[in-house]
């Protein structure tokens, strides 16, 4: 089993942001955390990645349990950061080192890999995401979209095995949404394992196998894509759609359960 | 418009604006400065920070007005050598040390007892004291700034760990670093957004207002921001320790610099006593 989170509470500030969550997320899984603003998706996520833990509770991940005192220890840490890789949702928070080329190099060198693979991966990476031409260039000055191919570069150049993306499309335009979806989808060749949070159900089933529905921090439903995407009282009570009110030509005013995907 | 003031219409947020794109710009300034091609910019980071250092050192041991001025004026050469404009050095360095010094040291002008100045309420022996707190102020400053605007950020640091500084105090500095460019960029985008709602202008009280909510707010975000900052470096394995893609080399060039840095100061520590 790839994580294994058992009873996990996280509360910050007085609020429980994830509740009593236990879930199971298998080798190779594509995962989508779906939920509403505030649902807990983030804070999952990052619980997952090792960067907070939980008051109470316990997460495993293959078989080891993620706790800051393993992850102090460089033995377990080091092929942990290898292998977890975390795309934040705000791409600045991820962008902080002089030029593109150092920012993609920075993880590669935290853990220390040999310096002439360093540039030999880092160079792949920026090719693969067409951002060559921005190595040179100071990161915090890029337009979102390339800050958004930047910070996902920083983490695909680690080759991770596990990929926790937090709302990856957020604030894109259309072009940079689905040139990411379609980078996520080809990525790892199925091999990898992907953990997506988001309340974008345009995609899902294109970059998820498996759904965790989350509400108010505490898991509500879990299933299929297909499954989810089919169940309207759940997507509307966990506030995923909603009801749309428009006028068609007729001059016809009415409203409607509205999802949002491509091209609807 | 009774309320209308035409002499303050959107001056405090424009103003602020301008304030932040200046503060962004001498950011860019300094990651621009230390990618030139110059004297200081070709030698090892580590020279810098030793060599800088020293003279630091010998200011503050120095007793002679004379010394100081001189190396504040070496410093000005070496900027000069490696492309700092004296625009940058004079608004950058000076200006702040000068006014940071001076509103200490001014009250030594007219506490310190001794002989009047030409009929004047201060005395020599103050003016004397306060000299040199001024001096060292400005020496400091400049020594520092030309190491900043010579070196990559990042080199700094990671020379300051090869000298054994702790990691907590480089980790604290590299963090301040990003924080304040964070800052900047909130304030910035905060303030863009308050000028694109302002249609009238404020009375001074309403600036005020907006003046110490719009600090409350953006010290939040900027707290909020930093832990993520913090946050993703850790995801990608940062545990305090700098690393470099280049190494660190010592050329014929670095040692002659290291060895005339090690002569003036050692100098400079003789001729002040």
């Amino acid at each position: 089993m790839l994580f294994e989170l058992d009873r996990v509470t996280y509360r910050y500030e007085g609020v429980t942001a994830v509740d009593d969550l236990s879930l199971l997320i298998p080798e190779g899984s594509r995962v989508a955390l779906l939920g509403a603003n505030g649902s807990g998706k983030s804070t999952l996520l990052r619980l997952l990645g090792g960067l907070i833990f939980g008051q109470s509770g316990a997460i495993w991940f293959r078989g080891e349990e993620l706790c800051e005192e393993h992850l102090g220890d460089e033995a377990f840490a080091f092929p942990f950061r290898r292998s977890v890789g975390m795309v934040f949702q705000n791409p600045d928070v991820q962008l902080f080192n002089p030029t593109v080329f150092d920012e993609v190099a920075f993880g590669p060198l935290q853990l220390r890999w040999p310096k002439s693979e360093i540039r030999d991966s880092v160079g792949e990476i920026l090719n693969r995401l067409r951002i060559s031409h921005l190595k040179d260039r100071v990161p915090h000055r890029l337009s979102g979209g390339e800050k958004k191919r930047v910070a996902l570069a920083s983490v695909l150049v680690l080759d991770p095995a596990v990929l926790l993306l937090d709302e990856p499309t957020a604030a894109l335009d259309p072009r940079s949404q689905s040139e990411v979806i379609d980078l996520l989808v080809e990525w790892g060749g199925g091999a990898k394992s992907v953990i997506t949070a988001t309340h974008d159900l345009g995609d899902l089933e294109d970059i998820a196998d498996r759904c965790f529905v989350l509400d108010s921090g505490r898991l509500t439903a879990e299933g299929r894509p297909d499954e989810i995407l089919r169940d309207r009282e759940l997507l509307e009570r966990t506030n995923l759609i909603h009801a749309h009110r428009h006028r068609h030509p007729s001059g016809e005013v009415h409203s409607h359960a509205h999802l949002h995907k491509d091209g609807e | 418009m009774s309320d209308v003031h035409p002499h303050a219409r959107g001056g405090f947020i424009e103003h602020t604006l301008e304030g932040l794109h200046r503060a962004m710009e001498r950011a860019m300034y300094a990651e621009s400065a230390a990618s030139r091609n110059g004297l200081l910019q070709r030698l090892d980071a580590r020279v810098k920070v030793a060599g800088l250092f020293s003279l630091i050192v010998a200011v503050a041991l120095a007793a002679k007005l004379w010394l100081i001025a001189a190396v504040i004026g070496l410093a000005i050469i070496l900027a000069l050598f490696s492309a700092i404009s004296l625009r940058a050095l004079a608004m950058r360095a000076w200006l702040g040390a000068l006014l940071f010094s001076g509103t200490i040291a001014a009250p030594a002008l007219f506490l310190t007892p001794g002989t009047s100045f030409h009929g004047l309420p201060i005395t020599l022996q103050g003016l004397r004291t306060a000299g040199f707190l001024v001096l060292r102020a400005e020496a400091a400053a400049t020594l520092m700034l030309v190491l900043v605007y010579t070196t990559p950020w990042a080199h700094v640091l990671k020379a300051l760990r090869i000298f054994r500084v702790p990691v907590v105090f480089v980790v604290i500095l590299g963090m301040t670093c990003r924080y304040i460019l964070l800052m900047l960029q909130t304030a910035h985008e905060m303030f863009e957004s308050r000028q694109s709602r302002t249609v009238n202008s404020m009375t001074p009280a309403e600036q005020r207002r907006l003046a110490v909510a719009g600090s409350g707010v953006l010290l939040g975000k900027t707290l909020q921001m930093s832990g993520e900052v913090y946050l993703a470096m850790q995801a990608r394995g940062f545990r305090g320790e700098v690393y470099l893609l280049e190494d660190l080399q010592m050329r014929r060039l670095d040692w002659v610099a290291l060895g005339a840095f090690a002569v003036l100061a050692s100098v400079s520590i003789w001729a002040g006593r």
